[in-house]
């Protein structure tokens, strides 16, 4: 077995590429600091110096709101200098080579890359290319990974929920095209989830999806049924039309989350959106605006799940 | 030989006493996790439960994070009343270099302005390597730098003492 790129020697993070390969242990110990970095946001300072004089450059080169915003605020709330950088702009548009961009920042005096890009596997080509006090971490890399997101959703569930091991969790939607799915779905395995469904039509889940360890549904009655916590996926504009989908309308009629939908699922269920919304393609807006989603308290957890990660890959 | 170790409940005692004409009106207790929170705990007992408690992780704003890391364990900090203008009686268990001190008091300030800080500590140990005194001290051991003195809580909630040579 080839040893995780991620890891340290001793088995410490170095860089968060993905889900994928890492310990329960591992993953509960950054939601428990991230735990601790939810009361530095509700804080009257809502900084701490653990980075400071760290150069931390987000390199985006796909476009992000969310994400690049809260990296940019985790950034900042543990003291580093962060440069901002949506390199689809700039020099790749001059034809400079990725780890030609990733030599200059290096030589700027990098210490951590963030980086979102369109192609798989992006996020470990930078990593085994830098000079080992570098950090990259993978803020979504094509359909691969966004672990990130993953922990996030974790750190949501554990918020609302405690206990892993007795959970029903549905994961709704695109499949096929969404790294958020394969994150969240890998997270929720490693951390004992003893039922994890993913419910979606045919055309949007990739082939082999039971070998990812859920159960596959078809239909949103039988799917949502007594579970714990629904986890929307965004359907991606330029799927509704082509071989995918019918329409945006018919989609929303069997695969949109509305209140009917969600009253089969437990009364305490929570529901769950990685953002950005399509309202009235995979969710009805009563559903998320209603008192079971907690999609904005993800976005505030993200921050602290975010410091979590940074500070810890920076102190290996 | 080995030293004779004071007994820390006796101790607690004269802190309390030595403590409670101190306090005022804007009076919080502030414990550094872990030892420091059990002190405070146990002081607040003997001071009056209505006195507010904080808690300090100073994980965040350690000096030696370059060097050694993240702690495996940070516990969140928590600080249930203002700290703007309050009189803060800051409670740690062993007083040494005196670094845990600066960050916990780096810490503070982000909450706000205290009024004043008061440092109470179960133990000096000796071996400062900042200009940090405390007020008020249970007892004064001269340790040597290779020896080590951990306060640990026992499963009938009494401090305990132990003396580790490194």
């Amino acid at each position: 077995m080839t040893p995780n790129p991620q890891l340290s020697d001793s088995g410490a993070l170095r860089h968060l590429l993905t889900i994928e390969g890492l310990s329960a242990k591992l993953i509960h110990s950054i939601l428990d600091t991230a735990e601790s970095f939810v009361s530095v946001g509700e804080r009257e300072v809502k900084k701490v110096p653990l980075l400071r004089g760290k150069s931390i450059f987000n390199l985006f080169f796909e476009p992000s709101t969310r994400t690049r915003t809260t990296f940019e605020i985790a950034a900042k709330r543990l003291s580093a200098d962060v440069v901002n950088l949506n390199v689809s702009a700039s020099s790749q548009s001059k034809g400079e080579t990725l780890l030609d961009t990733v030599d200059n920042l290096s030589a700027m005096g990098a210490d951590m890359f963030v980086v979102r890009h369109a192609q798989s596997g992006a996020a470990h080509f930078i990593a085994r290319h830098v000079a080992p006090h570098i950090h990259v971490v993978n803020a979504g890399d094509g359909r691969h990974a966004h672990p990130t997101q993953g922990l996030l959703d974790m750190f949501t569930i554990r918020r609302y929920k405690q206990d892993f091991t007795k959970l029903r969790v549905a994961v709704v939607g695109d499949v096929m095209h969404s790294r958020v799915a394969r994150s969240e779905i890998h997270a929720l395995t490693t951390l004992g989830v003893p039922e994890v469904r993913v419910i979606a039509p045919r055309t949007l889940l990739p082939t082999g999806v039971e070998a990812l360890g859920v159960q596959v549904y078809n239909d949103m009655t039988q799917g949502l049924k007594d579970v714990d916590v629904v986890m929307m996926l965004r359907l991606q504009n330029e799927r509704m039309s082509g071989p995918f989908l019918p329409s945006a309308q018919e989609y929303f009629k069997y695969y949109g989350l509305t209140a009917d939908k969600l009253q089969l699922a437990k009364p305490d269920a929570i529901v769950m959106h990685p953002g950005p919304m399509n309202r009235g393609v995979e969710i009805d807006s009563s559903v998320a605006d209603g008192g079971q989603a907690v999609i904005l308290p993800q976005v505030t957890y993200g921050i602290a799940v975010r410091m979590a990660v940074m500070s810890m890959l920076a102190g290996t | 030989m080995a030293m004779q170790l004071p007994d820390p409940e006796q101790l607690l005692n004269q802190l309390a006493a030595a403590l409670k004409p101190r306090l005022r009106g804007n009076t919080a207790l502030v414990g550094i996790h872990s030892g420091g929170v059990w002190v405070a705990q146990k002081l607040r007992q003997q001071l009056g439960a209505t006195l507010p408690l904080g808690t300090l992780d100073i994980s965040f704003y350690r000096d030696d994070f370059s060097s050694v890391g993240l702690h495996p364990q940070v516990r969140p900090s928590d600080m249930p009343f203002a700290v703007d203008d309050a009189h803060i009686i800051l409670i740690d268990d062993v007083l040494h270099t005196g670094r845990t001190i600066r960050a916990a008091m780096n810490e503070l300030f982000d909450y706000g302005r205290p009024a004043a800080i008061d440092l109470v500590v179960l133990i000096d140990r000796g071996g400062r390597e900042l200009p940090i005194a405390a007020d008020l001290v249970g007892t004064r051991l001269d340790l040597t730098p290779n020896q080590n003195i951990q306060v640990t809580l026992d499963p009938n909630n009494n401090l305990k003492l132990s003396l580790h040579e490194r």
